[in-house]
């Protein structure tokens, strides 16, 4: 079946409120029964219930499949990265260090990486990601480049990630706002930054979710 | 890449050479060779020369070559030497013997790949030295009735040729194709059935290695069922669909998933250098302060990064290079970089600067690839 080439996905980070509703619904895939994909932290507990969820950002040069001694992951025609290949994954971890998003997860016991595909089951055809739909705040958001604009006049999506040294484009968008203009998002100046103390009287992030 | 594609046919070849050697010497100049069995060690050699050669262009690639070379480091360093040695025979029983790791991705899995792996294995051991001439039988001089089994021409043991234990080797690839039979059908069944699975087979990686292993089976019984119960009815025309179903088997071996058997072994090495590496020093990530891989395993990260043309450096900074940030650290960074250019826009405080270390980041989720109800869902999964 010939995939619909007009839907993305768009990641917006600031609007997650940490239900786990993505966590429940990744788990339900068939592919990967009761284990879920999606990596949703508290950026620090301590001081903050910021949550930051992170699914594949298939990369358009994938750092853990060119680190990957087994030849064990595979980027799809349409560019999806895909999770291990069974049997050929050896469980030596080298993609889940190397990952500059941190995406892959171990699974020890069953010397076996797994991760993400973007639902390949589904949206191959023409379905949406599990995740993407029931997020309830639709940081996770899975439809079409008008769609977006129409739903977020305030940002637009961007797919270039700077590391160091080292940039990453994507396949997967993140939602950055419309001023400043960027064109990129560094992530090492976040290198000394904690989340503000929830105590702050006004929340960008808060304020953000709100836009409709 | 010219330079390894020659290494790789050198070796290839070579390792055809060594093989070829190995056929003389073993059937004393061919003298117990079965020339009815040419096509098959015509086939036979061909894999070998197509296994080393793209084994030797897989060792060659950076991650893979330093990977090779750190398991034998570790396995041979002296202060592990002893343990991994015990371990390795552990690990072998384990991993390669009883498939343990398959068995825990479930049950049915493991039972699959477990009666298909020991099939074949049983099978190729009775064939290869069989067709190579390094096994044959003889009867023994004044009785008839007695057989005497020659291993590399060299006499071993006798056995009356019509007791069970005859029966048992004589049919021993009867029992072997069972065995392997059996297995395939677990797989297809799983590959027809499950949803999770037609997502993602294809038909040429996945279906054609269970169709070739059926197809040899079923042919090699037709050939017992043949001379057994039907009077040797089209016997020649069997032998020669069970010869063409296996050489195009052994042809497949160096390109399809069946070469996993040969790469797969690299796991064990793989476990040396974790269990080396969780005991020597500790990587410590360079944000949150707290350590979450070996020492040895972020530095060799770095080094391939490099060799695969990849610039993680953050110069002019503490960290210097992206792979001593831990990967929980590297997700909220994703955060906090998104969340500065909104409070840029919009005002307000959703990070601020600090001098101290940050705690590590802590998952939301109870624990690794786990749902909100933990492990209920692995196990109240609906069909």
């Amino acid at each position: 079946m010939p995939k619909p080439e007009k839907y993305e996905f768009f990641i917006d980070i600031s609007r997650c409120i940490g239900c786990q509703a993505c966590v429940q619904a990744c788990s339900e895939c068939d592919t990967h029964k009761g284990v879920s994909m999606i990596q949703l932290d508290y950026v620090d507990r301590s001081v903050s219930t910021q949550t930051v969820p992170v699914v594949c950002m298939h990369c358009d040069s994938p750092t853990c499949a060119e680190v990957c001694p087994a030849d064990a992951i595979k980027r799809t025609g349409d560019g999806v990265v895909q999770t291990a290949r069974k049997p050929r994954c050896i469980a030596c971890n080298n993609c889940v260090l190397a990952c500059p998003f941190g995406v892959p997860k171990m699974h020890n016991e069953m010397n076996l990486m797994m991760k993400c595909d973007m639902c390949y089951d589904r949206t191959s055809v023409g379905l949406k990601p599990m995740c993407a739909s029931v997020c309830p705040s639709q940081a996770l958001f899975y439809g079409t480049r008008e769609e977006i604009e129409r739903l977020r006049p305030s940002s637009h999506p961007i797919n270039s990630f700077q590391f160091g040294q080292q940039m990453i484009t994507t396949k997967v968008n993140m939602m950055v706002p419309n001023e400043p203009h960027v064109r990129l998002i560094d992530i090492a100046m976040s290198m000394d930054q904690s989340p503000a103390p929830q105590l702050m009287s006004y929340d960008p992030l808060l304020a953000n979710l709100y836009e409709e | 890449m010219q330079r390894e594609v020659t290494f790789a046919g050198i070796c290839g070849f070579i390792a055809t050479i060594i093989l070829a050697f190995l056929i003389l010497i073993g059937s004393r100049n061919l003298a117990h060779f079965d020339a009815a069995l040419v096509a098959y060690t015509a086939s036979i050699l061909f894999a070998t020369f197509g296994l080393t050669y793209r084994y030797t262009m897989w060792l060659q690639r950076p991650p893979t070559a330093l990977y090779w070379k750190r398991g034998w480091q570790v396995f041979l360093n002296r202060k592990y030497l002893r343990k991994n040695t015990i371990n390795w025979f552990r690990h072998v029983t384990e991993d390669m013997a009883l498939n343990r790791f398959i068995f825990e991705r479930s049950r049915m899995r493991g039972i699959t790949h477990f009666l298909i792996m020991w099939g074949c294995i049983i099978a190729i051991s009775i064939t290869f030295p069989l067709v190579f001439g390094w096994l044959h039988f003889e009867s023994v001089p004044g009785e008839i009735d007695t057989y005497k089994a020659y291993v590399f021409g060299f006499p071993t043991f006798t056995f009356p040729s019509g007791s069970i234990f005859g029966f048992l080797i004589f049919h021993g690839l009867v029992w072997s194709a069972l065995v392997t039979l059996s297995g395939v059908m677990l797989a297809m069944r799983r590959r027809m059935r499950e949803e999770g699975a037609a997502a993602l087979q294809l038909f040429v990686e996945d279906f054609l290695p269970l169709i070739l292993l059926f197809a040899v089976c079923i042919t090699g019984l037709m050939l017992t069922a043949s001379y057994t119960w039907l009077k040797g009815y089209a016997y020649d025309f069997i032998a020669i669909l069970h010869a063409i179903m296996v050489i195009i088997t052994f042809l497949w071996l160096p390109f399809g998933k069946f070469f996993h058997i040969f790469q797969r072994p690299a796991q064990i090495g793989v476990r040396f250098y974790k269990y080396v590496g969780e005991r020597e020093e500790p990587a410590v990530c360079r944000r949150c302060n707290t350590p979450f891989t070996s020492l040895m395993h972020v530095q060799d990260l770095i080094i391939t990064e490099k060799q695969l043309g990849y610039n993680y450096e953050i110069p002019g900074t503490s960290v210097e290079h992206y792979q001593w940030i831990c990967p929980r650290c590297r997700r909220a960074m994703l955060a906090l970089a998104q969340g500065q250019l909104w409070q840029k826009q919009l005002g307000g405080e959703s990070s601020v600067s600090i001098s101290y270390t940050p705690s590590t980041p802590s998952y939301v989720n109870p624990g690794m690839g786990e749902g909100p109800l933990g492990h209920e869902d692995a196990k109240n999964f609906h069909p």
